[in-house]
């Protein structure tokens, strides 16, 4: 068993006073201020999909009402303003990311992003090759790589991983340095724990060997709001759902030179110069990478939901989320019987725990009955729950809007399944 | 309505509060014997579930009647399992169409349970029941 934290009388439970006006962002977003099964909703599936605030439900609703057409297309005003807004909005989510304009690729979500890059580094990649993937990923940053290393023959490698799920930055170096990597595949926050990955150290040895860094920001694009020239990968995905932004939208960071080295994996139109019948060539990046119509309503929405994240600074929702998460962590760790996996220290704000030998979805959907919104199971990171030794657990996943009042009804409601299961 | 399916549903129909039910549908799994470990094999599966849930079904050649055997890793869903079991073990094929888990499970306010969505393999068990049914009497 990893990390047994059960009636730690030596937590200290803090509760800061709070700053940010959580009244107000909980009034904006709709879908918090509801009741089920007769008790408010307390949502801690944030780690799934945030909640979408009110500018995000309105800005799709105009898109479709008022301004609806396709881009780079029609010369037409309406055409014309749906495109500009497109471009816009791939501006702001470069200068939310410290980046270029033309280094973020449109996807439909991180898990596209990931694909996109294992199947365009295709060409580059060959049977002497190593690929160093890790424990903690989810699936959708390792069935491409494996894949990948199926299709060129090239050797996968996991990155060693201490015994409660955290990493050991020296070991770390120390076996990339032994496995000279052409890539490394690695999550800058572990979706199923939380916890964060000290990355600047490990990019900074990977690229010193020539190694091409890919990260997966989805669960840290949001939390942690990396500057990614100053983390220095050379790719980073990133689902705008995990951001309060809409399903089906996501993207691809690429450091220029080495994102329009890629081949495109999906071909058609609008990513071409010119076309004949037997031969074609392509445009620059991002343009090659999104063939097709893309989500033009999810990216304008998207751009609202970074406009309301911009309203702030980000280290104020920061410090909140971590006030709210430290009071839970250590609230749930005094429960007899409690298994914590997620470590305290540099944690997005996510729980992932056991109680006893209860089957997570036991405890899940009695949870529900009380209005708590968790997920139960393996949260799409099989190795990681077997390097734990355990099938799957339930994850309390925290975010911005999330309050001390939300964690006090999870406490409750948590104790009164207990009393229900024992 | 089968006999013992009144019999064991009886307890989680009184139950007046949800905590109640939940309590009642974990001790009727308690009754379910645990299927033989040799019979938890990967092939008999439901897959795509979020606990792990083992069903066999079968027709018994020479009485006509089918058979039903299941087992689960979570106390909830095994409590529903065996009310399934209950509701359909030792049917013929024209019974087995007769009855309406759906209609059963909404009495009992259980209907979430047997919602697409739940992906607890009760649905499942319920459908792969009735298309064996059908097939058995074309
Ligand atoms: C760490 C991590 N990577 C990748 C993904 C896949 O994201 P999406 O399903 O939005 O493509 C998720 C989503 O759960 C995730 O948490």
């Amino acid at each position: 068993m990893a990390t047994i934290l059960a009636n730690n009388d030596n937590v200290d439970i803090t509760m800061p006073e709070l700053k940010f006006d959580i009244t107000r962002v909980r009034h904006d977003f709709p879908t918090l201020n509801q009741s089920i099964n007769a008790c408010p909703l307390v949502y801690l599936d944030s780690g799934a999909t945030t909640q979408k605030p009110q500018c995000v439900i309105d800005t799709t609703a105009k898109f479709y009402t008022d301004e609806n057409a396709n881009v780079h297309r029609g010369r037409h005003t309406l055409s014309e303003n749906a495109t500009i807004q497109y471009e816009n909005v791939r501006a702001q989510t470069a200068t939310y990311f410290g980046v270029n304009s033309n280094e973020i690729v449109w996807t439909k979500g991180a898990t596209e992003a990931i694909n996109l890059v294992a199947n365009g580094l295709r060409k580059q990649v060959t049977a002497n090759d190593t690929i160093i993937i890790t424990p903690i990923e989810h699936h959708a940053n390792l069935v491409p790589w494996q894949v990948l290393a199926q299709q060129t023959g090239a050797k996968l490698a996991a990155m060693p991983l201490n015994k409660d799920g955290t990493f050991d930055t020296e070991l770390c170096l120390k076996f990339i340095k032994k496995q000279k990597p052409a890539i490394v595949a690695i999550s800058h926050a572990s979706n199923a724990l939380g916890n964060i990955t000290d990355l600047p150290a490990i990019i900074e040895c990977a690229k010193s060997l020539g190694a091409i860094v890919v990260v997966d920001g989805a669960q840290s694009a949001m939390h942690l709001k990396p500057n990614l020239k100053i983390l220095d990968c050379d790719f980073y995905v990133f689902s705008a759902h995990k951001m309060i932004g809409p399903t089906g939208v996501g993207g691809l960071y690429g450091r220029y030179e080495l994102l329009n080295a890629l081949t495109p994996y999906q071909t058609g139109g609008e990513m071409i110069q010119t076309v004949t019948l037997y031969e074609s060539v392509y445009r620059d990046a991002p343009a090659k990478f999104e063939s097709g119509t893309p989500n033009i309503a999810g990216i304008t929405a998207f751009g609202a939901a970074l406009s309301y994240l911009s309203q702030f600074r980000h280290a104020e929702i920061f410090e909140h989320e971590q006030a709210v998460f430290n009071y839970a962590h250590s609230r749930l760790a005094k429960i007899d019987g409690i298994y914590l996996y997620s470590s305290i220290k540099n944690n997005i704000g996510t729980l992932c725990f056991n109680y006893k030998d209860e089957h997570p979805f036991d405890l899940a959907t009695l949870l529900d009955g009380y209005g708590v919104a968790v997920r139960a199971g393996h949260h799409c990171t099989q190795p990681l729950m077997a390097h734990l030794g355990i099938n799957g657990s339930v994850r309390a996943s925290f975010a911005f809007y999330n309050n001390y009042s939300d964690v006090d009804k999870f406490i409750d409601a948590l104790q009164a399944c207990i009393a229900i299961l024992d | 309505m089968t006999n013992t399916f009144n019999k064991v549903s009886e307890s989680i129909r009184n139950a007046s509060v949800w905590q109640q039910k939940y309590r009642e549908i974990m001790l009727l799994g308690k009754t379910l014997p645990s299927l033989l470990t040799a019979l938890k094999i990967d092939d008999a599966l439901v897959p795509g579930c979020e606990s792990k849930v083992w069903m066999y079904v079968e027709f018994d050649l020479t009485e006509n009647v089918l058979v039903v055997a299941g087992d689960s890793d979570t106390r909830i869903v095994k409590g529903l399992l065996a009310l399934i079991l209950a509701l359909y073990n030792g049917l013929t094929p024209e019974q087995v169409l007769q009855v309406n888990a759906y209609n059963e499970f909404e009495k009992l306010g259980l209907i979430s349970h047997l919602s697409p969505s739940r992906g607890n393999g009760i649905k499942a068990m319920v459908e792969k029941i009735q298309t064996m049914a059908k097939q058995k009497l074309i």
